[in-house]
């Protein structure tokens, strides 16, 4: 498994702060996770449900001709911790190879730092998210 | 000081209509004196994407249950996290949270544990005031520290461990888990798997009240005649019921907890926190499987180990 620059600058940029300054730039993420185009505002049939989160997630994976890793995710405000994770896959994996997605440390979530103010249950809802991705990639690129 | 109750008549049916204010209470209270107004949610976002102006948070996860041993804080700890949050002894703490005060209750139940005097529930918690398009902000105001005084905790009379359950056979126990979870098809609740059991089922004779059904829509608290019927006509219980409930690791239950001794006014009532990933997990406890409670096996009273 060997992480991408931007999983090893998303990891450093959250432990190189304290513990609430964490929660603090996660809930930026949360903030910020880019809506659904219109094309799945349309078709929420075409979501999968992220079943391990505690909160309703859904996402989505598009891998374009190139062979590029494209991500869409939708969470309700009112699930701040898990948008939030949903915003920093799609900050570290978007745009990038699928082979390199497929590549990522499937334990890169607890190397954020966020063990410490997260529950482990709400930790093991982004890993699973991950997989989630990963194995659409490979149905999609089969 | 205390700050004077919410005199709503919408309350005044209940047992202890002290324990509760409405948002209307809440909101032209902001700011007294003597008030403390806390938020507790599953998710540890939540308060700061938006809450209560004045509001503090309390975080079920890092700050009430003990960081090594399962178990909540020590007297110490527990004043020294009062007095972070600039709680004083007498003063008024309003708590509310997300999924129908889920976690408020827990929060509420833990400083039971304590014996803070003055602990109140916003009926209806964080969705009612966000459904009725009051303020929020992202601001926290500063506000000064205080001496909490350290208080031992004191168990007994609100929660139950694996042996006083074990002793407590042929009194009336309420499972409050989803029905998939009694009756043992899950270990764990829709949508939180892994933190499960060995085994699935329930504590034998106890009956299926899951929790949410004490709440409306609107997550405030049923009424009266709606508890009443749900507790003791489908339930079973009775008026001076020596009760424990439970759940998976006993959140869910402190607002089974809550609606049991303050609103239907049980005095004896407790909730066993161990709950069912510790049953479940347990090496030598009967349990039940399927949707009938079950025959209460004999009591078995044992001495329980202090270490």
């Amino acid at each position: 498994m060997t992480n991408p620059p931007s999983i090893d600058s998303l990891i450093s940029d959250f432990n190189d702060l304290g513990v609430q300054d964490r929660l603090s730039l996660l809930l930026e993420y949360s903030d910020n996770l880019p809506e659904l185009p219109e094309r799945y505002l349309d078709h929420p049939d075409l979501l999968e449900r992220v079943e391990e989160c505690q909160s309703p997630i859904y996402l989505f994976v598009e891998v374009n001709e190139d062979e590029k890793v494209n991500l869409f995710f939708s969470a309700p405000a009112e699930a701040p911790t898990t948008r939030g994770f949903a915003s920093v896959l799609h900050e570290a994996l978007d745009g990038l190879p699928a082979e390199v997605v497929l590549a990522v440390d499937n334990n890169f979530p607890d190397e954020l730092g966020l063990t410490v103010a997260v529950s482990p249950l709400r930790m093991n809802g982004m890993r699973a998210m991950l997989a989630r991705i990963k194995r659409q990639i490979k149905e999609k690129t089969a | 000081m205390p700050v004077p109750f919410d005199p709503s008549a919408d309350f005044a049916e209940y047992a202890h209509p002290e324990v509760l204010v409405s948002t209307d209470w809440l909101a032209a209270n902001l700011g007294a004196t003597g008030l403390v107004v806390l938020e507790s949610d599953e998710d540890v976002l939540l308060y700061q994407s938006g809450h209560i102006p004045t509001a503090r948070k309390i975080d079920w996860f890092t700050e009430l249950n003990h960081d090594v041993v399962r178990d909540y804080l020590s007297g110490q700890e527990f004043a020294a996290l009062l007095s972070s949050k600039g709680v004083s002894r007498d003063d008024t703490v309003v708590i509310y949270g997300d999924k129908s005060n889920w976690w408020a209750s827990y929060a509420l139940w833990v400083f039971k544990l304590f014996g803070h005097a003055d602990v109140r529930l916003l009926n209806g918690g964080r969705e009612k005031w966000i459904a009725e398009g009051r303020e929020l902000t992202r601001e926290t105001q500063s506000f000064e520290t205080t001496d909490y005084p350290v208080v031992e905790r004191n168990d007994s009379p609100i929660r139950a461990f694996r042996d006083d359950v074990l002793a407590h056979f042929g009194n009336p126990l309420i499972d409050v888990r989803s029905p998939q979870e009694y009756s043992g098809e899950r270990t764990h609740m829709p949508d939180y798997p892994e933190e499960g059991a060995l085994r699935g089922g329930h504590i034998p004779s106890a009956a299926s009240v899951p929790w949410a059904k004490a709440a409306n829509e609107d997550k405030t608290f049923k009424s009266l005649a709606d508890l009443k019927a749900l507790y003791l006509d489908e339930a079973g219980l009775k008026a001076g019921d020596n009760v424990i409930a439970y759940c998976r690791i006993g959140e869910r239950s402190s607002h089974t907890w809550f609606v049991l001794k303050y609103l239907l006014g049980f005095a004896n009532v407790r909730n066993y926190d161990g709950s069912w990933t510790e049953w479940g997990s347990s090496v030598g406890v009967p349990i039940v499987k399927g949707s009938e409670p079950g025959a209460a096996p004999a009591p078995r009273r044992q001495p329980r180990v202090v270490l």
